[in-house]
């Protein structure tokens, strides 16, 4: 589903972000990428749907290469759902807007369609209640549940989540893990960039580990947490497991 | 001082045989009135458009923003209407120029869009702020949704970065209206042109140009009252700044 093949990138001539970055997520594979802040997983993941540009390499995304000039991006986008670390809902507009706008003005989906989808995912991550509020009235968790929705609402072939609970408090982490592991478990090919362990070792298929820009790790799960083979990943994994 | 004070003057006949003298300034209300809603609708469209054109990517975009908000605040607005008034028409071929002198009311088309020129570069550079003031993760957000550079700002950046922006847009206005006043030296009678020819044909100096002012502090305060309740009217419910 999600190619990536030898990505390099440089934010000046001088810092390189990425360093020959190469790993796939098939369909209905979850791979959680990991590793220190600063390492480029972030980077990495806004990549595959063209946020971020890069220089050298190939990102193939369901056999469309987000690299080619002639790529309909948007299009492309509009395949690919996207979490962020801050939630991005669109304040002005209230919760329902938020989910419907993107139907409307990129499917090309009719009101009452759009609507009818919208409320169904609301439902889903158990705010259908809060349709009529605006994003600053909620909370974080319920706002990023809302962000989950709106991704959902396009109808994606995949996920990329950035992050998704670095920025709650702690008691509303589990709202959102829960949201997305149901996701998992439903099927969803998903590209997930978290610290969150438990998550990764309950519905990951594939654990990556990058430092430095570099993918130093990329091994099944299971390998992962039992004996990771390099040191830096050792260490990483003995710092934030070991509370 | 030897001065015979006659507020009595505002309901005796001018001498232009257009009714009273409070007619007069009436009439050149209506002026300043017309005047300064053009300039601010130009300021506002063409502020727009060089204001979101420095935001974009694009560096062609920006280096034209840049030298459009530099040449119109860059040089004094009477200057500007000089050169608009008596320049322009001199350098053009003979034809356009001769029929640029022959226009109907060219001190007020002049002054219209010299002014709305002018302070279309104030609002194009509160605008950049106003986006830029935006968290990048809301670009981004609209992006990965599929939606078009054109869409995002449509829909997602431009309806926050105004509703940033109205409080000094208020000044802004204010200012349009107030800088209407410079157009007397191109010989557009508006409100403090006409105070000026009340003070000639009745040397009642003082009371003439206490009514223009007077005039000048309630239409701004209509403005005041206007863009306050535009405010509250636009302001999203639980956002911090929409209160």
């Amino acid at each position: 589903m999600i190619e990536i093949s030898h990505v390099d990138k440089w934010y000046s001539s001088a810092f390189q972000v990425l360093k020959d970055c190469t790993t796939s997520v098939a369909k209905g594979e979850v791979v959680v990428v990991c590793g220190p802040s600063g390492s480029g997983k972030s980077t990495l993941i806004k990549c595959v749907n063209a946020l971020e540009p890069f220089q050298k390499g190939d990102i193939t995304v369901d056999g469309t290469k987000v690299n080619d000039p002639k790529t309909n991006l948007p299009k492309l986008r509009a395949r690919v759902g996207m979490v962020f670390q801050h939630f991005e809902l669109f304040p002005h507009l209230k919760i329902i807007d938020n989910l419907c706008l993107a139907q409307e003005k990129v499917l090309g989906r009719g009101h009452d369609k759009s609507v009818t989808k919208a409320m169904m995912l609301l439902d889903r991550v158990g705010l259908k209640e809060h349709a009529q509020k605006f994003p600053a009235q909620l909370s974080g968790g319920q706002q990023q549940r809302v962000a989950i929705a709106r991704a959902l609402a396009m109808d994606p072939i995949a996920m990329l989540f950035d992050e998704p609970t670095s920025a709650l408090d702690p008691e509303m982490i589990s709202e959102v893990l829960d949201v997305m592991v149901d996701l998992a478990r439903e099927g969803m090919t998903m590209m997930v960039v978290t610290h969150e362990m438990g998550f990764a070792r309950k519905v990951a298929n594939r654990v990556i580990f990058m430092d430095r820009g570099e993918i130093v790790e990329d091994a099944p799960k299971d390998d992962f947490f039992g004996k990771p083979r390099s040191d830096r990943a050792q260490k990483f994994l003995s710092k934030i497991l070991s509370h | 001082m030897n001065y015979n004070w006659n507020w009595g003057i505002f309901f005796q006949p001018n001498p232009m045989g257009t009714g009273t003298y409070l007619d007069l300034l009436l009439s050149g209300l209506a002026l300043t009135l017309e005047t300064a809603v053009l300039a601010w609708i130009i300021a506002l469209v063409t502020g727009s458009i060089v204001g979101v054109m420095r935001t974009l990517p694009s560096k062609g975009a920006y280096w034209f923003g840049f030298a459009y908000v530099e040449f119109f605040r860059n040089m004094p607005l009477l200057v500007q209407l000089f050169l608009w008034f008596f320049v322009l028409p001199e350098i053009l071929p003979r034809a356009a120029g001769l029929w640029l002198k022959q226009l109907p009311n060219a001190p007020f088309w002049t002054a219209s869009i010299g002014v709305g020129l002018f302070m279309s570069a104030r609002v194009a550079v509160q605008l950049q702020a106003g986006i830029g003031s935006l968290p990048r993760g809301q670009k981004q957000a609209a992006t990965a949704l599929g939606l078009t550079t054109v869409q995002g700002y449509r829909y997602v950046l431009l309806p926050m970065a105004f509703r940033i922006i109205l409080p000094p847009l208020t000044s802004e206005f204010l200012n349009t209206i107030k800088n209407t006043a410079v157009a007397i030296t191109i010989g557009l009678l508006e409100l403090t042109g006409q105070a000026r020819s009340m003070q000639e044909f009745s040397f009642q100096v003082f009371e003439a140009f206490t009514a223009a002012t007077i005039l000048y502090l309630l239409v701004n305060a209509v403005v005041v009252t206007g863009m306050r309740i535009l405010e509250r009217y636009v302001a999203i419910p639980g956002y911090i700044t929409g209160k």
